[in-house]
């Protein structure tokens, strides 16, 4: 149900190492909140991966910021704007963040909400694994740049 | 016929080619082909690229955690693990009946998470192939480029996988690591609201089940002599069955019928499944080969899933499913069906199924009511199995004193339809590549018959940049000869 102009979409398993990095950081924003009411501009969405569905979920949202595990990266953290994309997703069991973004283009026949990717470096996904150092790390970094991100969204011009 | 080209003769002399990984389905896997300079296929395997440890992970656990832990080991269906876990806890606790509400509120849980599943595979995995044909361009041949064409199916397929969520979120308490099922029970009430919300909009939910069949029945109709032969294999067929004989995806008896339709066992209580089912070990997969004991392992293969359930089952309670059934059962002429596409023209009478349960049971007084949970004397063994959206679907936990898991057995339904698949690719192969040039839609064919099974490989493990495609062709003597590698955006490119 949409409270805020913002949607935060954290997705990866809990139990699979740091692919929990978008659902504990999703975690972490929302503790975040009750103790900085100036933050109070987003709702949150958690999944083990993104399907069709949340095409549907992004709906009426002035923005939409999906964040993710993602390994190979050179830095603690991505943030990159999104634009929709025919990608295959090769396993489309579960949707790239741009293909998701195609499919609610296709469905609504509207362009999509302004909406961006949060990478966060990970390195250790195996069935059981806690969160890696570097994954705890990365994390603590893309969360206090995404909390400034969302004050100046929302800060009067 | 394909069993010969499980294992190669003299496979040093020959080259490899691997499908890595197999795409529109869930997780890591891999094929292999063992090829000679004539383009014969002399062997050819499905592999699982990462070995699971499931039961190392339950294990050490306290038993009131499974019905929750075991839904982080799969992201595609965590509801049929919660619910196979919370019947085997059932068990844990000493309680053979729940209570009415209880046991409905599970009921219509897991017809929500049956109706999504099932939608997501037939219109976003698999309708494209059927759609477009096995060798449409890659980059098309995709949900999105079924929007683009057919934008009327494939709204009908978002909307339906969007309302089968929403039964699990009534139901589950969430969308996604839900908590309702608890052991001797439920701990979330449905209310008046959420069940006019469910209501409101059954009947069309329903209309597009309806739909759904009859054009699952015409791509199979179209081209009948593709769909009955391609990657046609005789097995066995396993799933639970009602008393009665009718479908029943939450809880039954393990019924076993040979391809001639006579039964091997029936009515089994699968709390005994392991004097009915033995598990093979082969040296080049992880992943375990079931077979029916009393057939032993070479003709104790079975296929479980809808084309097992539909064809197992003596009759549909639900109106329009049954009439459907009746059709799909007179269309193989009174045998069981065989062909692998078959599959999904019986998973969408299994949504059709799961669309009218989900009404007869939002009209059900009994999902209002407030007993949820009932309490017994601790056991220490517990064995819950249902129907999931692939197939049959076992839990097995042994607890000590305290209550912490000191054995933990699960048997996935896709590894009950290993060797299945694996002669599946075997028949496509011996049919289809013998002697030709390698093409993408010959690579493709492989993973048609294997999508047909909507296995699940793996658990929800995703990072960004972990999936492209690659094809090596490697020679007799081992040197990699061509690679081709298809990007996560659809583009091919060949890699030096």
């Amino acid at each position: 149900m949409r409270k805020h102009p913002v949607l935060v979409i954290g997705y990866g398993n809990p139990s699979r190492g740091d692919d929990a990095i978008g659902p504990h950081f999703l975690e972490r924003l929302e503790a975040m909140r009750t103790w900085d009411r100036d933050l109070d501009c987003f709702d949150t969405l958690t999944d083990f991966q993104l399907q069709v569905e949340h095409a549907m979920d992004m709906h009426g949202y002035e923005q939409v910021i999906f964040v993710d595990a993602a390994v190979n990266l050179d830095r603690p953290f991505r943030f990159e704007i999104l634009h929709a994309a025919r990608d295959d997703s090769y396993t489309t069991h579960a949707l790239n963040p741009a293909a998701v973004l195609a499919v609610y283009e296709q469905f609504y026949g509207i362009p999509c909400p302004e909406s961006c990717l949060l990478s966060i470096h990970g390195e250790r996904f195996d069935l059981g694994d806690d969160l890696s150092e570097t994954a705890r790390a990365s994390l603590d970094a893309a969360l206090g740049f995404l909390a400034a991100h969302l004050m100046q969204s929302i800060s009067p011009v | 016929m394909t069993d010969s080209l499980e294992t190669a003769q003299n496979p040093e002399r020959l080259r490899r080619v691997a499908i890595d990984p197999v795409t529109r389905v869930e997780g890591h896997g891999k094929v292999t082909l063992l090829m000679d300079e004539e383009n014969r296929v002399h062997q050819a395997r499905l592999h699982i690229v990462e070995f699971r440890g499931f039961e190392k992970f339950i294990q050490g656990r306290p038993y009131w955690e499974l019905p929750v832990v075991v839904q982080r080991l799969c992201g595609i269906c965590p509801v049929s693990h919660h619910l196979a876990a919370a019947k085997a806890t059932d068990q844990l606790v000493g309680v053979d009946q729940l209570t009415p509400a209880a046991e409905k509120i599970r009921r219509l849980m897991h017809l929500g998470q049956m109706l999504q599943s099932h939608a997501l595979h037939f219109f976003h995995l698999s309708s494209p192939d059927l759609l477009f044909g096995y060798d449409d361009e890659v980059s098309h041949r995709n949900i999105v480029g079924v929007l683009a064409d057919h934008p009327d199916i494939a709204r009908q397929g978002v909307l339906l996988r969007k309302y089968g969520q929403e039964v699990i979120r009534v139901t589950a308490g969430k969308r996604v690591h839900g908590t309702s099922a608890i052991p001797g029970g439920v701990n979330k009430h449905i209310s008046r609201e959420e069940r006019d919300y469910l209501l409101g909009e059954i009947d069309r939910i329903i209309d597009w089940g309806a739909a759904a069949v009859g054009l699952a029945k015409r791509l199979f109709v179209e081209d009948i002599d593709h769909s009955r032969d391609f990657a046609l294999i005789d097995t066995n067929m396993l799933s639970l069955i009602r008393d009665d004989g009718a479908l029943d995806l939450y809880h039954g008896g393990l019924r076993a019928r040979k391809p001639d339709g006579s039964m091997v066992f029936d009515h089994v209580d699968y709390r005994d499944y392991e004097q009915y089912i033995h598990e093979q070990v082969k040296p080049w997969s992880y992943m375990k080969f079931p077979y029916i004991t009393a057939l032993g392992k070479e003709q104790g293969a079975y296929r479980v899933g809808p084309l097992a359930r539909i064809n197992n089952c003596g009759f549909i309670e639900t109106p329009l499913a049954e009439a459907v059934r009746a059709d799909f059962r007179a269309f193989s002429e009174g045998v069981l069906m065989q062909s692998t596409l078959a599959y999904h023209w019986a998973r969408m009478i299994e949504l059709l199924y799961c669309a009218e349960g989900i009404k007869v049971l939002l009209h059900d007084p009994d999902l209002l009511a407030s007993d949820l949970v009932v309490k017994g004397e601790m056991q220490s063994r517990g064995i819950g199995v249902i129907e999931a959206p692939r197939g049959t679907l076992f839990h097995h936990y042994e607890i000590d004193d305290n209550g912490i898991v000191t054995r933990a057995n699960l048997i996935v339904s896709t590894t009950n339809n290993n060797t299945a698949m694996n002669e599946s690719i075997r028949r496509v192969a011996n049919d289809l590549f013998d002697g030709r040039e390698l093409t993408e839609a010959m690579l493709n064919s492989i993973e048609v018959a294997i999508r047909a099974y909507d296995p699940c490989l793996s658990c929800a493990t995703h990072a960004l940049g972990k999936m492209p495609l690659e094809v090596q062709l490697v020679s007799p003597d081992g040197a990699v000869l061509d690679r081709l590698y298809r990007h996560m955006d659809g583009a091919i490119c060949q890699v030096d």
